[in-house]
């Protein structure tokens, strides 16, 4: 006899009755985990690589983490003193970088094994065959399927650029200025290189899956890709680039249906919203921008706002405004008189909500991803479309999570301008000062958030990038006993015990007497 | 130092812009599935909208040289040969220009093996001086058995042996690779780093991809990344006949019908006579479907994608309703059914951008059973049957049958199994009047008969 269906409430999923293992908590994913294992010598984006796919994996709804090796490393030598850290006769560093390394894949297992996890990205150079496979080892021994991405490069001008943009600021150089972190990290280059083991395709490497990134993405070589996940993280890093560029985001001007605080529709524009594109059209020009490319949704209140710039612009139904289905037109109150339930279920959980034969956030992410894939490609664009489309859009870019989505402000006659900048994205709020409506709800104060009954078949639940919070105290002082509270992969850390560890050679700090630096090896 | 041609005089280079035709080029040593992969290529950019068409330079050579003796012709000693092989390859791009700066296309896919350095770099001048882009699929391959795999499947078919026996087939076959082994310059890293291309390694074990620069290259590189060759066989069907079937209402969301219930089961016994190794199920999130999907037994996975056209303001009304409500409307579908949009609903043509995903699994995956509907089912159909648009909104997909397709040579066979479950026919054909002023009767002409 064939289980009876019923409708979820929220997101409208039909499902046996008596389907007990879909509730709450963990998403369900038949597929076993993957490490994303990064590999490459310093300052050739290896960190830029790991964010970069980390917030779009999550953002398409695969809970993905980074696991930044540096960092563990900064948490377990406390200051940096110079590159001589990195020098591969230096015995004693070696042994703290090992043991940063297996501290980092242990919360790697543990967040794949017990914390939801789908993908962990172990950012750290890896260029040794040992360090290798010792990573495949580990993920033959708890079932994670393993995948490289090496990047290659060898132009000075792009190596010295990445120095600059984040390595001179980062913590290590803190007390230096950045003539002398430049060459420092220059240095701590060089002692990689003598030791780094390039993946090769042809003989040593040739069963493994992987990417090889040269040249910031003029060439790729693509080994043995395993799965759907694989083949989606290489279609993204083939189309993300490195170019300076500037992404505009706004709504269309206000609608004639925005003044009556009706949703959705295909109305046209008010007075008030065709001042806006007169508005919009006198900023485009002040931007003075190389090859802007404007793309519109193809409800008529996205074209007309674009109508005005007299430029060409390409529509995309995808760009169209969330369906609001039986919803369509209705104002908030309408709703909430008709559908007094589905008012109150999309309150409870915004972004999972489906309106009755409409469309949640969650249709929404899968929907717009298409797009978010060719604005990867493209270089300076504005993108005319909707509230809850251009949620979706800034959450991709600002990395906020599924639970903050459904409420980032996004009002009208405001352009959002977003440059990509280090490691994320630099957002700019530019109101055009032509009054609006709002059309902005806040989160009401009474929902409690409690789990529900979520299915995640084919899901696409963004997560904001964790956080690579190691919830380990310090070690100022390697002769302490160890602390009870400390987790055993930090405890083993100490393992030079009973004598300081030595940052021998050249101490880069300005000489401010400090008494933490730490003493040779005997 | 660049190794490709570059012309010297810069007047000669037309102005490419950023919507520019672009020039596919097949490269390899015969058997390596140049001419599998362009057909398909050729097949999914037309699919997904982009006018494509493939020149295949043997099909010109074949229509010169009437009569094919022996792998003699293929010698590069033979002086006569090499000059017939030329003007083939020089008419065939002809046609290329032709296709694209006059006809509309906006992809050619030139499919020869372009084996030496020289006529690749022909070719980039050609392209060059029209404005077309040039992007090169490459495919190399030394595995023997996939080789021998390959003449036995398309080649023995081929015109060329169409008198000779399978062994004389094969040698003369073998003969011919060899002649072309010896001048082949394979894309090189080195001075080939300014050239578009992917090289695809022992069937897409390992793929080099170099310079993409634009949107179409990539999507063909994502294309070529995604297909395979393992046998294996897609099943396309439709849920069992519905509550909203009978009463010959479109859309909506109903359940099964007491017929369609027993469709279930049947398919369930019938999946389980073929015994398929590891059988994915797919089904869309409308009741119907699943409901379907449930009698099988086994898991399954949803997919939004896989829903009903949305027919907007048509939602659950009869034929006979559209036209007393809509007569215009109805009219306007009937004239372009792939294009027309209902109001608030869907077309065709939105249908196939929002399978194209789901195309992109079903190629990645093996054997696969999609349980989905009438407009969606006629879009995938088209896609593995390489139909036109124009024909893609009236291929019949009728309820209680199932569609066994499987790639066979450069194609896809396909097998339909009725499982005897009486249902409704849903099926209505473009009546002869398609003006908007016609009479209701005119209009209602070929739908199908209900409750």
């Amino acid at each position: 006899m064939p289980r009876e269906l019923t409708q979820n409430r929220i997101q409208k999923i039909w499902v046996p009755t008596k389907d007990d293992k879909r509730r709450a908590g963990a998403p369900h994913f038949a597929n076993p985990p993957t490490v994303i294992v990064m590999v490459g010598l310093p300052a050739r984006g290896k960190t830029y690589i790991s964010k970069k796919l980390t917030r779009y994996l999550n953002w398409i709804g695969m809970p993905t983490k980074v696991f930044n090796v540096g960092e563990y490393r900064r948490e377990a030598v406390k200051n940096y003193s110079s590159y001589d850290f990195f020098k591969p006769d230096n015995e004693c560093a070696v042994k703290i970088r090992e043991q940063c390394a297996l501290a980092a894949l242990r919360d790697v297992k543990s967040y794949l094994k017990d914390e939801g996890g789908q993908v962990a990205v172990f950012d750290a150079t890896n260029t040794t065959r040992d360090r290798r496979n010792l990573i495949l080892e580990f993920g033959s021994e708890n079932d994670f399927k393993i995948f490289f991405i090496e990047s290659v490069c060898d132009d000075p001008s792009v190596i010295a650029s990445n120095i600059m943009e984040v390595k001179v600021s980062c913590p290590d150089y803190r007390d230096c200025n950045k003539t002398d972190a430049m060459m420092d990290f220059q240095k701590r280059i060089e002692c990689y290189r003598t030791s780094y083991q390039p993946l090769d395709p042809d003989q040593y490497d040739r069963d493994l899956s992987f990417i090889k990134v040269i040249d910031v993405g003029r060439r790729f070589l693509v080994n043995r890709i395993q799965d759907h996940i694989q083949s989606k993280i290489v279609y993204y890093l083939m189309n993300i680039h490195v170019q300076p560029r500037t992404i505009y985001l706004c709504r269309h001007g206000e609608s004639t249906d925005n003044l009556e605080g009706r949703l959705g529709g295909d109305a046209g524009l008010s007075l008030r919203g065709r001042q806006f594109s007169a508005a919009l059209t006198r900023f485009v020009e002040e931007q003075q921008l190389k090859n802007l490319k404007v793309w519109t949704s193809q409800l008529c209140r996205s074209i007309q706002t674009a109508e005005h710039l007299g430029v060409p612009y390409e529509q995309w139904k995808a760009l169209n405004e969330i369906d609001s289905g039986v919803c369509e037109e209705m104002t908030y109150d309408e709703v909430k008189e008709k559908f007094p339930e589905e008012f109150a279920l999309r309150d409870e959980d915004k972004y999972y909500y489906r309106y009755p034969a409409g469309e949640s956030y969650q249709d929404l992410v899968q929907r717009v991803e298409p797009v978010i894939m060719e604005l990867e490609r493209q270089e300076n664009v504005l993108v005319i479309c909707h509230q809850a489309v251009m949620r979706c859009l800034l959450a991709y870019f600002l990395d906020k999570s599924a639970d903050e989505m459904p409420y980032l402000k996004c009002p009208l006659h405001t352009v959002l301008k977003l440059t990509p900048v280090a490691y994320g994205c630099k957002v700019e709020s530019i109101c055009l000062n032509v009054e609006a409506v709002n059309t902005h709800r806040d989160r009401p104060e009474e929902i409690k958030r409690g789990p529900g009954t979520l299915i995640r078949r084919n899901s696409v639940t963004p997560l904001t990038s964790p956080e690579c919070n190691i919830k380990k105290p310090r070690i100022d002082d390697l002769d302490e006993a160890p602390i009870h509270e400390l987790p055993n992969s930090v405890a083993q850390l100490a393992l030079c015990n009973s004598s300081r560890l030595t940052l021998a050679g050249q101490n880069l700090r300005s000489s401010s007497g400090r008494h933490d630096i730490l003493q040779p090896c005997l | 130092m660049r190794g490709s041609c570059r012309p010297r005089n810069m007047r000669d280079k037309a102005v490419c812009t950023t919507n520019c035709p672009t020039l596919i080029v097949t490269v390899g040593l015969p058997a390596r599935g140049k001419t599998y992969i362009s057909k398909k290529l050729t097949r999914y950019l037309n699919w997904i909208g982009v006018p494509t068409k493939e020149f295949n330079v043997g099909d010109y050579r074949r229509e010169c040289l009437k009569i094919y003796k022996s792998f003699e012709f293929f010698r590069p000693d033979n002086e006569e040969g090499v000059k017939i092989r030329h003007q083939c390859a020089t008419s065939a791009l002809n046609d290329v220009r032709q296709y694209l700066c006059v006809e509309g296309g906006h992809v050619a896919v030139f499919d020869a093996t372009n084996t030496t350095r020289e006529r690749r770099g022909t070719i980039m001048k050609f392209a060059e001086q029209n404005g077309f882009r040039v992007f090169f699929v490459e495919s190399v391959c030394e595995d023997p058995d996939v080789i021998a795999q390959n003449i036995v499947q398309v080649k023995l078919e081929n015109p060329d042996y169409v008198h000779c026996d399978s062994d004389e087939a094969i040698e003369d076959f073998m003969n011919r690779i060899k002649c072309y082994e010896s001048s082949y310059q394979p894309l090189d890293e080195a001075l080939d780093r300014d050239v578009s291309y992917i090289k695809i390694m022992d069937v897409g074990r390992r793929y080099m991809v170099n310079r993409v620069v634009d949107h179409i290259q990539s999507r063909i590189v994502y294309y070529l990344m995604n297909i395979h060759i393992t046998p294996r066989s897609i099943y396309l069907c439709r849920h069992g006949e519905s509550d909203l079937n009978i009463k010959g209402r479109i859309g909506g969301d109903s359940g099964l019908s007491a017929r369609g219930k027993e469709f279930a089961q049947s398919l369930r016994n019938f999946i389980e006579e073929q015994k398929i190794k590891e059988l994915k199920v797919w089904t869309s999130q409308m009741k119907r479907t699943i409901q379907t999907a449930e009698c099988l037994g086994v898991p399954y996975e949803q997919w939004k994608a896989l829903n009903e056209i949305d027919a907007g303001v048509c939602e659950e009304m009869m034929y006979e309703e559209i036209q007393e409500h809509f007569p215009q409307e109805f009219a306007m579908r009937d004239q372009d059914k792939y294009r027309y949009r209902y109001p608030k609903g869907e077309s065709y043509e939105d249908l196939v951008q929002r399978l194209e995903p789901v195309i992109m699994e079903l190629e990645r995956q093996e054997n696969v059973l999609v349980i989905c509907h009438q407009a969606v089912m006629r879009c995938l159909l088209a896609y593995f049957l390489d139909k036109t648009a124009h024909e893609l909104p009236y291929l019949k997909c009728p309820l209680h049958t199932v569609l066994k397709l499987t790639p066979v040579a450069y194609g896809c066979k396909v097998e339909s199994v009725y499982l005897r479950v009486d249902a409704v026919n849903t099926h209505r054909d473009r009546p002869e009047n398609v003006n908007v002023k016609r009479s209701t009767e005119d209009a209602l002409q070929t739908v199908p008969a209900h409750l």
